[in-house]
């Protein structure tokens, strides 16, 4: 494992850092989220469908038409991927697609 | 050696003291419900060489979600039970079947009621809540063995439901909710739906009846368009300008008293009493004199004991509800924040967000939705996010919010604990 320190802890509030580019640890964090009605890394499926091992493409897609309100029917969806920016949306796409399917 | 099994114990004039192994860093979790469970997992899954314990006395949680539908007699009960196994064997989560009854923050030690002692690295708590027993005159301990709360799933949730049971059709169910902060913000509202669905069904003349001390809830006009459509005249709710704010509780007589002096008699009462931190909390000191948790938003790291992480419903953190979606979240926030903080990394910028169902009839859900974050060292809803279902849906809307609820269920279940079927 590789450790880069870049801040010490240093008792009190700790400034988090607030990456530009969406790296693979945001699109995680962000992706853990989802976990809560697509289990363990997306890799539950019920009525709610299982994310992980999808096609990128389709993932993005379907992220994005949520958020545009362009998913006619759609529930919950829509109010929470306007939380995100489109990058985000697309790197946690591009996360979910990159585990293997259940 | 028994339950602490493998790993340091330093023998300390005769006191079992678990330490985890040497030049591993030891993360103790105090509570395995939604928040300590889904903390403890993720600590393992994004550090696999910590080691990790996790202090519960139940060796299986029922969950408070879908307890309601259980009272509405659409769950059966063992449904909503959950145990450790996945958590140990798949996760290798060290899981000791006690109480935490204080914590030396100096020291860096856990005292267990059993007698040991467990010595941390990191320590995080998520004790839930307990009851602020007599600050509703007369509504202590004892009078909720009359006067359920049935805000803990258990022995209470039972009661209440035999209560029901028992009562004649005619009869007047009555609950009182209390002022915000309080675990679960619909929760008393999907409650008196569901009861009143079973009333509807099993015994048709009676009365629902819901004292409220807000004017304002969540979800509100969602919960009356599903009364009115569901149940007519017979659910009845009563707003603090209204009158319906409860000072006082006779369980004997199952009578309550308004600020206003009006007395509302009872065939069961169910009272949701005022709430705070979970006993822990306020032993290790974190706690303020409201009763709850103030934290440091980017981490949930105590602001009065360095080292000490708190989470769920025992926190102070407006605007995200005391849920379970929410503490479920923290867990996985706050694990990341206690990994890089042991790395000595920058702490990863948090992002948090919460769905709650509720549910007013059978296939017939509601939800409200929100994405969080820190803005400005203050938790905030994401600008343009968030939102509740629309009123005047058509039915196969509310259908699907409906099977989705149950689909949430099964599947932050999953999240926290697993899937193994009760051993
Ligand atoms: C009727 C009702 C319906 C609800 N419905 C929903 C819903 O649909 N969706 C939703 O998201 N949320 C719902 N909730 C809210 C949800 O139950 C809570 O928000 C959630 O349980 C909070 O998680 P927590 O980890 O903070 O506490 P808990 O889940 O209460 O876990 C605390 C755990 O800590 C243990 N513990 C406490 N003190 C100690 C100690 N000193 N040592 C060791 N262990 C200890 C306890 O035994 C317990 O297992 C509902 C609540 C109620 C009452």
């Amino acid at each position: 494992m590789v450790v880069v320190p870049v801040l010490l802890w240093s008792g009190d509030a700790s400034e988090p850092v607030d990456e530009n580019a969406v790296g693979a640890e945001r699109a995680e964090a962000v992706a853990r989220t989802c976990a809560a009605c697509h289990g363990t890394k997306g890799g539950f499926e019920t009525d709610i469908p299982s994310l992980a091992g999808k096609p990128e493409a389709v993932l993005e897609a379907q992220l994005l038409a949520f958020k545009r309100d362009e998913m006619p029917g759609a529930t919950v969806m829509p109010r929470l991927t306007r939380g995100y920016e489109d990058d985000e949306l697309r790197a946690v796409a591009r996360y979910f697609a990159s585990l293997e399917a259940n | 050696m028994g339950l602490l099994g493998a790993g340091t114990l330093l023998a300390a004039g005769g006191l079992r003291v678990y330490a985890g192994r040497p030049s591993h860093a030891h993360v103790a979790v105090v509570g395995g419900g939604f928040g300590g469970a889904t903390a403890a997992k993720y600590l393992k899954i994004l550090k696999p060489d910590l080691d990790v314990t996790l202090i519960e006395p139940n060796r299986r949680y029922y969950t408070c979600p879908f307890t309601n539908l259980y009272l509405g007699g659409l769950r059966d009960f063992e449904s909503l039970g959950h145990d450790y196994r996945e958590l140990q064997e798949d996760y290798g989560v060290r899981v000791v079947p006690d109480f935490a009854e204080d914590v030396d923050v100096d020291g860096r030690r856990l005292k267990l009621a059993e007698g040991s002692e467990i010595a941390w690295d990191r320590l995080i708590l998520s004790p839930g809540i307990d009851f602020r027993w007599g600050a509703l005159e007369g509504y202590d301990e004892a009078a909720a063995e009359k006067a359920p709360h049935a805000w803990k799933a258990g022995p209470q949730t039972h009661l209440l439901r035999r209560q029901l049971e028992e009562m004649e059709d005619g009869g007047t169910f009555v609950l009182v909710a209390p002022e915000n902060p309080f675990r679960c913000p619909p929760g008393p509202y999907e409650r008196v739906s569901l009861i009143a669905h079973y009333l509807k069904r099993n015994k048709p003349r009676s009365k629902v009846l819901l004292l409220d001390s807000k004017d304002n809830f969540s979800k509100q006009g969602l919960f009356m368009e599903g009364w009115e459509e569901h149940y007519g005249e017979m659910v009845e709710w009563v707003g603090l300008s209204n009158d319906g704010r409860v000072i006082r509780v006779d369980p004997d007589r199952l009578e309550v008293e308004t600020e206003f002096g009006t007395i509302h008699r009872a065939s069961v009462l169910n009272v949701v009493p005022p709430q705070k931190a979970g006993l822990i909390a306020h032993r290790a000191g974190v706690t303020d004199e409201s009763g709850w948790v103030p934290v440091d938003p980017n981490t949930f790291q105590s602001r009065k004991a360095p080292g000490v992480y708190v989470i769920g419903d025992a926190t102070e953190a407006a605007p995200m509800p005391k849920s379970g979606f929410v503490a479920n979240n923290h867990g996985k926030v706050t694990a990341a924040a206690v990994v890089a903080d042991l790395e000595e990394r920058a702490v990863p910028k948090p992002t948090w967000a919460n769905t709650c169902y509720s549910v007013i009839a059978p296939e017939w859900g509601i939800t409200v939705a929100n994405v969080y974050e820190v803005h400005d060292g203050e938790l905030r809803e994401v600008p343009g996010s968030g939102g509740v279902s629309p009123s005047g849906a058509p039915a196969d809307f509310r259908r699907n919010e409906a099977r989705y609820a149950e689909a949430w269920y099964a599947a932050i279940s999953q999240d926290v604990w697993g899937t193994r079927p009760p051993g």
